[in-house]
């Protein structure tokens, strides 16, 4: 999977061949493209942004245009083995009721996201008195995409109170993957693989 | 290899030809003969896989990239179609066919009812967008042509395109459906309701029987122009364009002049379409078009008319339509996921409403070619 993004390449690796994948937020289809082109996977996409979905469609990728918060409902139930969510969860303004649709529709389900508590964000919360921006988190307060910030620890314990079972976990700092070992102060991203 | 179509008849421009048919007609009627106006652009290639259907929409014909021969302007959609364009007679064998109930060569109320050897007039059969559809196959099996590799329609076309694919989900390899809906709304009803009635006000319009009349019910025919011409624009489109600009004058006349340039241009829109257009086909295919709901013969449920098919489907809609606004394409995208199909979508913006299809759409044409050459084409 060169070249994908390192979620994405995760997340690509641990698909099963001919699934039925929904990547929702899937922006101009990498992934799903990677997924056809590799494991011959005929993925279906959603996408917020129209160039984004132009882009996707001349790919010759099935996407339509929609919003996780609000369009997701109009899937039926298991009607993919796996919905993937990557690095879109903390711009949902629902973060909880996307993850339960993504459940609904998906038997499993993959989630990325950045580390809110990764030791660089804390050092830069605890020192310099100001909302980080790193590179993973390059916008500033206001004009961040980002409205809904979440920690390794954070997520754990809200998929347990779900009710939700953890069926794989993936951490990385940068392009390396790294172990689960304080996950949460070191990792920069994690990607979950979750079942009902 | 291309076939050599050179000689063939049934290929080129400005075709007829009149079939036996019969159209089994949604009205329980059994249509025939059936006429046929059509024009065909490029070359069917060897294992003919290469055959695009372009539909019209309600007041279109059969010219899509060739010269109208009435008012001598370019054809309706050369922005999408010819030399260079996404739909290009160099790789794809074109067809675009004049609707059933149309009055640019097909079977509609002008043709002459073999029976009496009168116009049709108003005995002529209430058809719909299905039938339209059934009607257009006739003439495929006729060129021999039994797959479709995409039925392309704006509008009145989307309809047909999205009836295609339910219809003969094994004939069509993909459809692109723009600007248009599954089903006709109320308020899009009660818009050709009021163009209806302007037609059938007119007293020149004779019960229908205005052939070879002196008298043609042009006044009615107009008004229903104008008023469905607004439903093409947008409120920002109109007042971009014209905003309460006077026409060729400095002040208001305290008359019912055309004072307004919006005034002046609805007027000549409606004069100008008179000049190629039949009252009579005007009502008989607002009505096709009213009757017009994907999703009623199969109890509501949308997602049914597509159930197992294996067409690709690629809708666009743009965000100032408000006759068949984005909500509409959602629903048929919100059917086609249900049942399981690829399906594409996406909005796009553009001030001029329901006409933005018509005009220069640089991103719509994008998709458009990127979907066709991501089908092989």
């Amino acid at each position: 999977m060169n070249g994908l993004r390192p979620d994405l390449a995760a997340i690509a690796a641990h698909v099963r061949e001919g699934a039925r994948v929904l990547d929702v937020g899937c922006g101009d289809g990498a992934l799903m493209a990677a997924l056809r082109d590799q494991k011959g996977i005929d993925a279906r996409g959603m996408e917020l942004d129209a160039t984004n979905v132009a882009n996707a469609v001349t790919r010759g990728l099935a996407v339509v245009q929609g919003d996780a918060d609000t369009d997701l409902a109009d899937y039926p139930d298991n009607s993919f083995d796996y919905a993937i969510l990557s690095q879109t969860l903390q711009t949902t303004r629902r973060p909880d009721l996307v993850l339960d649709q993504l459940l609904r529709i998906g038997k499993q389900a993959f989630v990325s996201f950045p580390n809110f508590a990764q030791w660089k964000i804390r050092f830069a919360h605890m020192f310099g008195g100001r909302m980080p921006v790193t590179k993973q988190l390059p916008h500033r307060w206001y004009d961040t995409p980002n409205i809904h910030h979440v920690t390794i620890d954070d997520f754990k314990s809200f998929v347990k109170e779900r009710g939700y079972t953890i069926e794989g976990e993936w951490y990385l700092t940068g392009e390396k993957q790294r172990g689960a070992a304080m996950a949460n102060l070191l990792a920069e991203h994690a990607v979950f693989l979750l079942r009902r | 290899m291309a076939q050599n179509m050179g000689e063939d008849g049934r290929f080129g421009l400005d075709r007829r030809t009149k079939l036996l048919g019969p159209v089994r007609l949604d009205s329980g009627v059994q249509f025939a003969p059936v006429e046929f106006a059509y024009e065909t652009y490029g070359e069917l290639n060897g294992d003919k896989s290469n055959a695009i259907l372009i539909c019209h929409a309600l007041t279109g014909d059969q010219y899509v990239a060739s010269t109208h021969p009435r008012t001598g302007k370019p054809g309706w959609w050369t922005r999408l179609v010819g030399e260079g364009k996404p739909v290009d007679p160099a790789r794809h064998c074109i067809i675009c066919i004049n609707v059933l109930g149309s009055c640019m060569g097909s079977s509609g109320p002008a043709s002459f009812d073999p029976g009496t050897g009168e116009p049709y007039a108003m005995e002529f059969p209430v058809i719909t967008i299905a039938d339209m559809v059934r009607a257009q196959a006739i003439l495929l099996d006729h060129l021999g042509i039994e797959r479709l590799a995409c039925v392309i329609g704006g509008s009145m076309g989307g309809m047909q395109a999205l009836t295609w694919a339910s219809l003969f989900p094994d004939r069509v390899q993909s459809a692109i459906v723009i600007a248009s809906t599954a089903r006709h709304s109320a308020q899009n009803i009660a818009f050709h309701e009021v163009g209806r009635q302007a037609i059938m006000a007119d007293p020149h319009w004779q019960g229908g029987n205005y052939y070879g009349s002196v008298d043609q019910p042009d006044a009615g025919l107009a008004v229903a122009r104008m008023a469905a011409h607004i439903t093409y624009l947008s409120e920002e489109g109109l007042t971009q364009k014209f905003g309460r600009q006077l026409q060729d004058r400095e002040t208001k006349t305290f008359g019912f002049d055309a004072d307004f340039q919006v005034e002046s241009y609805l007027r000549h829109q409606g004069l100008s379409f008179v000049e190629r257009f039949d009252a009579n086909s005007y009502l008989y295919i607002t009505r096709a078009m009213d009757y017009y709901d994907l999703a009623e013969e199969h109890g509501g449920a949308l997602a049914k008319a597509f159930q197992g098919t294996r067409t690709r489907f690629c809708l666009v809609s743009f965000d100032s339509d408000w006759l068949y606004p984005t909500i509409e394409s959602k629903r048929v995208v919100q059917a086609l996921n249900a049942a399981g199909a690829a399906a594409s979508f996406v909005e796009l913006s553009s001030p001029f409403g329901h006409d933005a299809f018509l005009l220069e759409a640089p991103e719509m044409n994008r998709i458009v070619d990127g979907f066709l050459k991501a089908g092989g084409l």
